[in-house]
């Protein structure tokens, strides 16, 4: 089976480079023989054709589909109309899902913003900000799965008599001398828990965008304020945090688009229970669960509909940059 | 030198944030590490951070067994199988189209452009049910095939966003003098963009890589029932699922799953961070 693979890997790197070879230079080929005015039109087709074949093949068509199947019963074979919608939006599950979703929408960008820019700002200030800012880094190539492994075992939680394991708990029993806490599932934390092991992820991505923009502020403006006998908390508010503003406002907007689509945190560390549901987890379980394929459709638009401000947000300042360009 | 002591005295406050970040970011990565080198009985009695009273007893017990369980190292060389490919195919996918974006003029260029941008932020979830079926249909499911289609179609635009960034940034006058020279289009691509963008391609290959390696949701939905072709964060999760595996398995099989992707990352950690510039902070 292990050869399999590997073969597998071997046949199929050299085949896919073969494949584009060979279709670019035999489809220029093609092309060039049509007088110049067409080669110029159509040559471009050529190019983009395979990516727009894909995008459009999974993307774009599976996507109205869902709209469409969100209007029909569970195999497609009767219309509902808006009956997934009510009865999904109705249900207490799908609620709670909701309510959460507003949580980690709320919370996730925030504090993303909040630890990367402390940290974009603070590394600078000591000897050792080289190593705070790997230790934020260091989690961005860690699965969502293995992050959800280290923080169920952080908030490991054991009978107040035996001896804490989870790292959490026995500081909270040694330090405060309290009982030690069920994290993930007391309702009143196990939400932030979640939300807390993706921050975890996410921070350094926020860190690094935000210490770019950071180091393009020109020096002299900040010395010139500190001249001017401003305080470095005066300096930030007036002048450092006025020109991050459109780099908070982007790492908000991709934090918000991972927020909405968190799934495989919460699919590891509670799979929903205890009232930990995401609309991502709902629309998994309608899927695979109740087999319903017009409810799942139903939850995966309410989730897009969801992310049609950010995708605004985004096309708006993506005209505003190409025409400063 | 009272002056400078309450200069310290004031940068208090800085030092107590920045190390307790850095431990709250690394703490957790250190319990992770020791724990999946001591020996069952240990990990379920006592803190991970006990370890560090008795040196010694660490043992490697932990990671033949994971080795050792049904699938385990199969399901390492899975994801091999279903990166690999995946990657190479966004790479080729994206660069051909953004070329023709970003160094040609034509009809609906500005219009493909916006729908690039607005297709970033699409949840993949709203995709899933019909493509699924679709799939089913192909006899597609469970198969390397379709996953890497979809990883392709999951990751094509931001690719092509990425790409596009920085191969608007290539001086123009180098492909007008190859045109002058008689070179077509494909051989410009060959011979001149790809070459001259490299780091930009690298920055996209390990943006998929980690990705693609890393994800959870795609691979359960359109590789779910099969267990012969599960990647290792199905696997993972299986064992997270399923009740009973002590905190030394799950430790050490995810030490295990995070070693590929984290060897990738630190060997070229100055593309990420560059692609993740170009990617994101510019437009």
């Amino acid at each position: 089976m292990i050869a399999d693979r590997v073969r597998l890997v071997v046949i199929a790197v050299l085949t896919i480079t073969a494949v584009t070879v060979v279709y670019l230079r035999l489809g220029d080929g093609a092309l060039s023989r049509l007088p110049q005015g067409w080669y110029r039109r159509l040559v471009p087709w050529l190019f983009i054709a395979p990516a727009i074949l894909v995008v459009g093949l999974v993307l774009v068509f599976p996507a109205i589909s869902t709209v469409i199947l969100s209007f029909f019963n569970f195999d497609g074979t009767a219309f509902l109309g808006l009956n997934n919608y009510t009865s999904t939006l109705s249900d207490p599950v799908t609620q709670i899902a909701l309510r959460n979703t507003t949580l980690w929408v709320i919370l996730l960008p925030s504090l993303s913003v909040l630890v990367g820019l402390a940290i974009a700002v603070l590394a600078d200030r000591v000897a050792y900000g080289g190593l705070v800012k790997a230790a934020l880094f260091l989690p961005i190539a860690i699965s969502a799965v293995a992050a959800g492994v280290i923080w169920t075992f952080m908030y490991d939680y054991q009978p107040p008599i035996a001896d804490q394991t989870g790292t959490l708990n026995a500081i909270v029993t040694t330090v405060s001398g309290n009982h030690p806490i069920a994290w993930i599932i007391d309702e009143a934390t196990n939400n932030y828990a979640l939300i807390g092991a993706t921050l975890w992820t996410q921070a350094g991505f926020a860190m690094v965008i935000l210490a770019a923009a950071l180091r393009a502020i020109p020096d002299e403006l900040l010395e010139a304020a500190r001249l001017d006998g401003a305080s470095e908390w005066g300096v930030f508010r007036h002048i450092t945090f006025p020109f991050l503003v459109p780099t908070i406002a982007v790492v908000m907007t991709t934090m918000t688009v991972v927020a909405l689509k968190a799934f495989d945190i919460v699919y590891v560390m509670t799979n929903g229970r205890y009232g930990t549901d995401v609309l991502s987890t709902v629309m998994y379980r309608e899927l695979f669960t109740a087999k319903d394929n017009g409810v799942a459709g139903a939850v995966a638009t309410i989730l897009m509909l969801l992310v049609v401000p950010v995708m605004a947000f985004n096309l708006r300042q993506f005209q505003h940059e190409s025409r400063k360009v | 030198m009272p002056s400078r002591r309450r200069m310290r005295l004031r940068r208090l406050p800085v030092h107590v944030v920045v190390i307790g970040v850095s431990a709250i970011w690394l703490v957790p990565l250190l319990g992770l590490f020791v724990s999946s080198f001591r020996p069952a009985p240990a990990v379920l009695s006592t803190g991970w951070w006990h370890s560090f009273a008795l040196p010694g007893d660490y043992t490697l017990n932990n990671y033949s067994q994971v080795l050792e369980r049904d699938g385990m190292l199969l399901s390492l060389f899975n994801s091999v199988a279903i990166v690999v490919p995946a990657t190479l195919l966004t790479v080729s996918v994206s660069a051909a189209a953004a070329y023709a974006l970003a160094c040609m003029q034509f009809k609906f260029r500005s219009g493909l452009l916006l729908a690039i941008v607005a297709l970033l932020v699409v949840p993949t979830q709203i995709t899933m049910v019909p493509l699924l079926r679709v799939f089913n249909h192909f006899g597609l499911t469970g198969t390397f095939l379709g996953l890497w289609i979809v990883h392709v179609g999951y990751g094509i635009s931001f690719a092509i966003y990425l790409l596009h960034n920085f191969f608007a940034a290539v001086p123009r006058e180098l492909f007008e003098a190859a045109e002058m020279d008689g070179a077509s289009k494909s051989q410009i691509f060959f011979s001149i963009v790809l070459p001259i963008c490299r780091p930009a391609l690298a920055s996209l290959a390990i943006f998929e890589f980690v990705w693609t390696w890393n994800d959870l949701f795609t691979a359960l939905i359109f590789l779910g029932g099969f267990p012969d072709v599960a990647p290792m964060t199905v696997a993972v999760s299986g064992l997270v699922a399923s009740r009973g595996n002590g905190w030394e398995i799950l430790t050490s099989a995810a030490v295990l799953s995070t070693v590929v992707p984290m060897i990738v990352f630190l060997a070229m950690q100055k593309h990420f961070v560059r692609g993740m510039l170009a990617g994101v902070s510019k437009g």
